[in-house]
């Protein structure tokens, strides 16, 4: 895994690839659930209305983030919950473990949160003698497969239920070779109740947190986050401080669009308000900022904080679904993950921009109309300016600009180069032209546009 | 009316005959057309790679050669969209600034500049339409399944046109190819697989020829095309715009 985690997209989407099979599967898998985004997203007329409504709001959050967040902070503390800054990863994972240890505990059940994925919480928490269990499906698998998860809304979409079945005869004691989604289900239910029943804290995410009144709501389709919370005694709940929104009335426009762009659902199973703690809970809200206050600054990168996680960009991304998420070696992966990452770390995330052939797509199915393919762009200038580039790429683009700044050494190249390729093939169609690998190259006209035309139009 | 012809370099110098049916084609439906004889290119493959700040020469050398027109027409929705987005030039940002407004790629420039209604080919074979993405979504030359919109499309409003030609249905109808400029080697795996599946879809439902409005993607899709042994051929959408038989 090590020496996974050196490699960069390309290398990792070649490795992927290798298995081409493996690859038409969890494509085909992707693009049926982009195709229930579509036949949901179409089933209702004022679709694009309400994309653009939601763009809005959250530019007005952006813009107000501040006073949004000083009046969620008092509304919250004024219903009972305990209010924590962070304003980085460390610290918040440090406010999570202080808070268990406080308390004497070391058990904790999880649902599913990708700020704590960001944090790599499990990890820490881990390594401080805190036994963390993750409590939706999806991640519970790809704990137990000790892997990241590789989507942030289907985390263990990369693995066949034949897979699941196999991690589950290894760590639940179930038979070997079963694999039916049924049985598989119901073991982790049994198990996932026994987590519920003896953990005395629950850790959950945030979709959204409303400053008007001091609440958070957390969508679930499994109803994972309510069982661990319901039944602990301290319920933590961590959120990126980006996921406010200004009233209680804004949330109709955000659950009509999260779950239609992100499985094609018209709703999450659960969509659960927490207000303040019951009697005898104590209940935490960490507000972690994590990169996002740079980010907000950055006048072209801002408004990727819009995001509200769906997903979608990832499902509609042909790059995406034919090179899966861990070809992105970052907790967020696709085309939102790309624009996200390079604030965080420029030099380490620098290929992720460039894993995209700038289709647009994301864009398009973006529910709060982030201009995903237009930031991957501007990344890209970004992160060559700071130099995050390499010398044979910059004087492969200096040869390209000196001969395409004259006319009369680009009709010279198009002509050695057309030559070359009728003449002298083997110096093209070799190992070390990617293109050939397997593409052909194209057949070389004899002559070019411009040559045709100054013979056929000697007058002018 | 003067058209100023941009033939972007590849094109230029791979695909002539996708050129001289956009000139012919211009000429026949009796439009004043010139082609520049200094261009070059419009600087994107650099541009797309980041490194945008060593497109000062490529975008001046673009208005020098195009500022006099009353349009500039092309046929590649790519090129044309990167003029639109990126052209700029210290020394003489109106000028550019004019040529953004200018540029059209072929088809829309047909369907919204000349309003043609009438095209004298024909072209007895079944066709895919590959919808090139940054003519699609870049320049709107049709609806998007994305979005929720009322279904157009400028490319098949003048292929339906043609005489004899059965247009298929794809699976996917606007998924990328993958080219993508130098993606194509810098992920070359991905590329090629995107470039496979596309090719698949054309196949699959019957395509004797694929066109598209951008020869980029139809060059990708060749080079698959070929290494399959496939006889399957692409063509650009003006070659079969100005096709008799």
């Amino acid at each position: 895994m090590d020496k996974l985690n050196t490699l960069k997209h390309s290398e990792l989407s070649d490795l992927f690839n290798k298995d081409e099979e493996r690859v038409n599967w969890h494509d085909d898998t992707l693009w049926w659930i982009r195709a229930k985004r579509d036949k949901a997203a179409h089933g209702i007329s004022e679709w694009e209305l309400l994309r653009e409504t939601a763009s809005q709001i959250k530019n007005n959050v952006l813009s107000n983030l501040y006073n949004y967040l000083i009046e969620f902070e008092s509304k919250a503390q004024a219903n009972g919950i305990k209010v924590h800054w962070a304003a980085n990863a460390e610290e918040h994972n440090k406010i999570v473990l202080s808070l268990l240890q406080s308390k004497g505990i070391n058990q904790m059940v999880k649902s599913k949160s990708m700020l704590t994925e960001e944090c790599h919480l499990n990890q820490y928490l881990e390594d401080n003698g805190i036994d963390v269990i993750d409590s939706d499906l999806g991640e519970r698998i790809v704990q137990l497969a000790k892997e990241p998860p590789s989507h942030i809304v289907l985390p263990c979409i990369h693995k066949k239920k034949e897979e699941i079945g196999q991690i589950f005869h290894e760590n639940l004691g179930t038979e070997a070779g079963v694999s039916d989604p049924q049985i598989l289900t119901e073991t982790a239910r049994i198990h996932l109740r026994e987590t519920f029943l003896t953990r005395k804290s629950a850790l959950t995410g945030v979709n959204f947190a409303i400053a008007e009144t001091g609440e958070f709501v957390v969508c679930t389709n499994e109803g994972n986050a309510d069982m661990g919370a319901h039944l602990a005694d301290i319920h933590i709940a961590c959120m990126g401080i980006e996921k406010i929104i200004p009233k209680k009335k804004h949330l109709s426009v955000f659950l009509r669009l999260l779950t239609r762009s992100a499985t094609g659902q018209p709703i999450t199973t659960y969509s659960s308000h927490f207000k303040k703690p019951r009697k005898g809970q104590e209940m935490h809200i960490v507000l972690v900022d994590n990169g996002r206050s740079i980010q907000l600054g950055r006048e072209d990168f801002r408004n990727s904080l819009k995001c509200i996680r769906c997903g979608a960009c990832m499902n509609t991304c042909p790059v995406y679904r034919r090179s899966g998420g861990h070809s992105y070696h970052n907790a967020i992966a696709g085309p939102i993950g790309a624009i996200l990452a390079p604030n965080l770390d420029m030099k380490e995330y620098a290929d992720l921009p460039f894993a995209s052939t700038l289709c647009g797509s994301c864009t398009n199915v973006c529910p709060v109309k982030i201009d995903i393919h237009d930031q991957l762009y501007k990344w890209r200038q970004v992160i060559v300016k700071e130099g995050n580039t390499t010398v044979a790429k910059t004087i492969a683009m200096k040869v390209m600009d000196f001969t395409l700044s004259s006319p009369t050494r680009f009709k010279l190249a198009g002509k050695i180069g057309r030559w070359t390729l009728k003449h002298a093939p083997f110096t093209v169609n070799n190992q070390f032209n990617l293109w050939f690998k397997n593409r052909e190259m194209p057949e070389a006209p004899k002559e070019s546009f411009s040559e045709w035309y100054k013979r056929n139009n000697t007058e002018k | 009316m003067r058209v100023g012809l941009f033939v972007p370099c590849y094109v230029d110098q791979f695909y002539p005959n996708a050129a001289i049916s956009t000139l012919n084609l211009l000429k026949k439906l009796g439009v004043d057309v010139y082609y520049p004889q200094n261009q070059t290119c419009c600087g994107q493959p650099m541009a797309n790679s980041g490194y945008e700040h060593l497109t000062k020469n490529c975008n001046s050398l673009f208005i020098e050669n195009f500022a006099e027109f009353d349009y500039v027409v092309s046929p590649s929705g790519s090129c044309v969209l990167h003029v639109k987005d990126h052209l700029h030039d210290d020394k003489r940002e109106e000028d550019a600034l004019k040529v953004r407004c200018k540029v059209y790629e072929l088809v829309e420039f047909l369907t919204d500049i000349l309003k043609v209604k009438e095209i004298s080919a024909s072209f007895p074979f079944k066709v895919g339409l590959h919808q090139s993405c940054h003519g699609q979504r870049g320049l709107h030359l049709s609806s998007m399944t994305e979005l929720v919109d009322v279904p157009f499309s400028k490319p098949l409003q003048l292929l339906n046109q043609v005489k004899g030609i059965e247009m298929i249905e794809l699976t996917r109808p606007d998924e990328c190819c993958g080219f993508g400029g130098t993606f194509c080697v810098a992920e070359e795996a991905v590329s090629a697989k995107m470039g496979k599946d596309r090719v698949e879809d054309h196949l699959l439902n019957g395509a004797e020829y694929i066109t598209a409005a951008d020869m980029s993607c139809l060059m990708h899709m060749e080079g698959i095309l070929k290494r399959q042994n496939s006889k399957v051929k692409v063509l650009h959408i003006a070659e079969i715009l100005n096709a008799e038989s």
